[in-house]
Formats: structure tokens, sequence, C-alpha cells
């Protein structure tokens, strides 16, 4: 991992350094949705391999629209794959610590692929559907997904990348009366199911969930069509187009990690403060990549663990920056921004457990100064999901 | 008055021995909201080429390379309490410190306005 300090002022007009997960010589792509992107005037950058929205009419503004209004998200870099074919779910299960074997249709779980010691090579979604399972992976990851996929899963499953098909993201506290005047049903929706609709008479797949700890919805509608949709809920005067930028400060605020930075083969779920990702029924077999190691740090506790730090004053800390309690370097600082919503520095990292408790102070280096940092609980700002009953 | 750009996107406006440096609306606009600048101390000297200053935008921290040589006399107090005003007012209100240059002549060959904004375009 690099510092968070880049050096873009040096090539500022090329990037900022920073927002780019890629080697310079790499090919970057066109995502379906290029032309409406720069049609509607953001900046692109490339990320994941693909050149994306970074921002439109700029990140604080998107940001706190999305958690006034609703933010349209093109996210079509994600992977997205369908697993079918008999045992399907058992299958799946000897790669990633879920249940999917007691998932109902249209119903979906956050999981994780892991590697034989238990460090975590993405995190994911999982839905059942009547007839496969529909995986939603990171795009940076996609290709190394798709090769473990091939070379884990048994022969007789069909594994289908829909790179054809691009996704869309409406989040916030409107999204739902918008999609809902578009697509009517979405509203029974709860957090975490999923269903066939139409969209214009064009097929959509749409869960309601998201990556900014509001409620709202993804869409996945074939490559051809996307312009045609975003278009459709752009002209709600509740959305704008909301990019990247936003996109990490929003789930930031949320307390979500981000693969590549917060989540990395070096840590596993307990570490990742992700136990919630490992029921019960698995925990008792232990029958995942990694279950042992996993199980033991479930129960005993890691070594150390992912913390929230809130940060005195308005100096934002980045990743890499190291973490002190009093002399001892206890960790270092995995993502950190500055929070639109709470007008204040925030940063998730990894410390030692006798330092990860909530309240802590902690000491943040920052260009050669210490910061005041307190642990604190996340989600910094809360989740509104719509659940089951509520 | 007469004020000149570099091509790392900083302007320079000097009267006698005094220049005041600070970062172009180009610049500004690529970096996005700035959520915190960090200045030279006062009474520091800083080097042509030489940090001098850090700008922190929500994404990233981006350095700000002295585009002269001299002596901090005077910081924008202002941007500790509006770090926005960067970006409302670059070329203004959104100053970020003061010189006494130390050698005139490092002016020579730094664009003008005009030249600047042509720079910009090929970008």
């Amino acid at each position: 991992m690099t510092a968070g300090r880049s050096r873009a002022w040096r090539s500022l007009s090329v990037t900022e350094a920073d927002m780019s997960e890629d080697s310079t010589d790499e090919i970057i792509q066109t995502l379906p949705l290029d032309r409406w992107h720069r049609d509607q005037g953001a900046r692109m950058v490339p990320f994941a391999g693909y050149q994306m929205p970074l921002h439109y009419e700029g990140i604080i503004a998107e940001h706190l629209w999305t958690r006034r209004s609703a933010g349209l998200f093109d996210v079509s870099h994600m992977g997205q794959l369908l697993v079918s074919g008999e045992g399907s779910d058992v299958a799946l299960e000897r790669l990633m610590p879920g249940d999917f074997v007691n998932l109902d249709v249209g119903r979906m779980r956050y999981s994780l692929l892991l590697e034989d010691g238990g460090g975590i090579l993405d995190d994911l979604m999982v839905t059942r559907r009547s007839g496969d399972f529909y995986l939603v992976v990171n795009g940076a990851t996609k290709a190394d997904d798709i090769a473990h996929l091939h070379e884990h899963l048994p022969e007789q499953l069909v594994l289908n990348h829909l790179d054809e098909q691009a996704l869309l993201a409406l989040q916030g506290p409107k999204a739902v009366d918008v999609l809902a005047r578009i697509v009517p049903g979405v509203e029974a929706l709860v957090f975490m199911a999923a269903g066939a609709f139409e969209i214009a008479g064009i097929p959509a797949w749409i869960s309601r969930s998201g990556y900014t700890g509001e409620d709202g919805f993804e869409i996945s509608i074939p490559a051809e069509a996307a312009a045609e949709v975003a278009t459709l809920i752009a002209a709600r005067p509740e959305v704008k187009p909301v990019g990247l930028g936003a996109r990490d400060s929003l789930r930031l605020e949320a307390g979500l990690p981000l693969y590549g930075h917060d989540l990395d083969a070096t840590v596993d779920p307990a570490m990742a403060g992700l136990g919630f990702a490992v029921p019960k029924r698995r925990r008792a077999e232990a029958d995942f990549p990694g279950a042992t190691r996993i199980v033991r740090h479930l129960a005993e506790g890691p070594p150390s663990r992912r913390v929230g730090l809130v940060i005195s004053g308005r100096v934002p800390a980045r990743e890499g920056a190291p973490i002190f309690d009093g002399e001892i370097e206890v960790g270092a600082i995995t993502s950190g921004g500055f929070s639109p919503s709470l007008q204040m520095p925030i940063a998730m990292g990894y410390v030692a457990a006798d330092s990860a408790i909530f309240g802590q102070p902690l000491q943040i280096e920052v260009r050669g100064k210490r910061l005041a940092a307190t642990v604190a609980a996340m989600p910094f700002v809360p989740h509104r999901y719509v659940r089951k009953g509520s | 008055m007469t004020i000149y750009f570099t091509d790392e996107h900083e302007w320079i406006a000097v009267e006698g021995g005094t220049a005041t440096v600070g970062i172009t609306d180009y610049a500004q606009s690529q970096l996005g909201d700035i959520v915190f600048v960090e200045l030279p101390a006062p009474g520091s000297n800083v080097k042509k080429g030489g940090e001098a200053a850090v700008v922190e935008s929500v994404k990233a921290a981006s350095d700000v390379f002295a585009p002269v040589s001299g002596t901090v006399s005077e910081i924008n107090n202002g941007l500790e309490e509006d770090p926005a005003l960067v970006n409302s007012s670059p070329e203004g209100a959104g100053w970020f410190f003061k010189l006494a240059l130390a050698d005139p002549s490092e002016l020579d060959g730094l664009m003008g306005a005009a030249e600047y904004k042509a720079f910009c375009e090929t970008l």
C-alpha cells in the first residue's frame, strides 16, 4: 500500500494518483456510460482499469445530496457473475464463510472469498435466484476472482461473467420514491432482497442494497440500455449523478471497508470486524478456507482489528499513516478523509487489540506531527437501511 | 504589480521585493473541494522547487512547491478557518503566503497570464 499523500501535484494534469488503482502501463477501458458521464460534465479518472467519473459538480455537494435526496452511481466496473448447476450452494460454501444452503430465493448476503490461510481475497454480494447464484465482486479484483472460482468450483458448475451488463446504484432517502415511480413494485423489496423487474421494457435485476449506508437500490441492466435507464432516473428532480469521490466518502462515513485498502489477504474476517459474515452454523462446521484461524480469532479475539477513528482538528489522516498509543506504534490507517456530513476528519485503520477499545485516545502521525484521535464506533453516520418489518 | 504563473499551476503576484503566492483556478478545479491547507511557518525559508505547502482535498493530499525562493513574511490565516476560499477565490482571498524574494531573477522564464491560459488549454 502507498502512503495517502500523493504526488498528484506534479501530475496534476493527469489525475489524482490516489484515485487510481492502476499501473500506468495497463490499458484503461471505457464503460458503457462513458459518453453519458462526459455529457453530464464528469471529471473522468482511471480506476480499477476503467475510465470512471470522479465527480460532476463536486465531491462534497454530491455526498450531501446523496444523504439528503438521491444519488445515481455508475458501478459498472464491478464484476457480475453467475454460478449455476446442482449443488452451487454447497460449492460456494467451500470457498466462503456464508450460509448459502439456507439462503432463500431473492435474498442476498455479504460474503468473503478466502484463501486457505484465512486471508481475504475479495468481499462480495451473493444472491440466490431461482436457478443460479448472482455474485457482485470488486472491479479491481474480478479477474483474479474469476480465476479463483474457475480453479476451485466443481467442474459440473457453470460460471458466467455478465460482462455485457451495466450496474447502477440509486442511493439516498428519496431513492425508493423515485424508483417506485419508474418501476412499480420495487418498494416491496427490503434491505438485502432482490428480484427481476422491467424498466421501460428493459429487463432489470434490482436489489435493495448499496455502499453508502443509505436506503437504496442496485440495478443490473444490459449495457446497451444503460444510457436510457440512467437518463430516465437522472431526469427526476430528486436525483443527481454522483461520482467515485463521494462514493468513497459515503462508504467511509458508513464504516464500510474498501477492498485493497481496508481489506486484503493479510487480514481475516475477525481482524476486519466482519464476524457477522461468518454465521453460527459455519463457525461450528468450520469447513471454509482458513476456518481454524478465523474461528479461533472470532472466539478469542484477533491480535489486531479494524477500528474507526475520529480525529481532532481539520487535518485528514490518509492511508498508510502510522498510529501510536503513546510511544508505541500500534497500527496504520487504511482509509481516511474528511467527512462532509460530520465536517471533521475520520479514518479506519488496524490497531493492536489492546488499543482497539472504543474511546481509547490514540495518535496518528501525519507529516511528522501527531494528530489526536479517538477510537470510535462505526458507522460514523447511522445506517438507514429499510429492513423487514420496519 | 506583475503576476506570473508556473506550469505547476501556481500564481505569483510581485510587488517590489514581495511575492504573494497561491494556486490557480485551474488547479483548484482539478483538486476539487479543499478541506485543509498546511502553510509554511512565517519566518521560514523556502527554496524554489522545494515543498512549501500541502493542500488536502476530500480525496487526497497534494504538495505545493515553492515557485521561487525566499523568506515567508506572511501567511493567509483565513485559510485555517475557511479552506474552501481556495475553491471560491483561488486568485484572490484564497492566497497562500507572501515571500521576501531571495533572487528576483528566478522570475525570469515564468509565464504571463495569456501564456498560462494557452498552456492550460493544451492540457
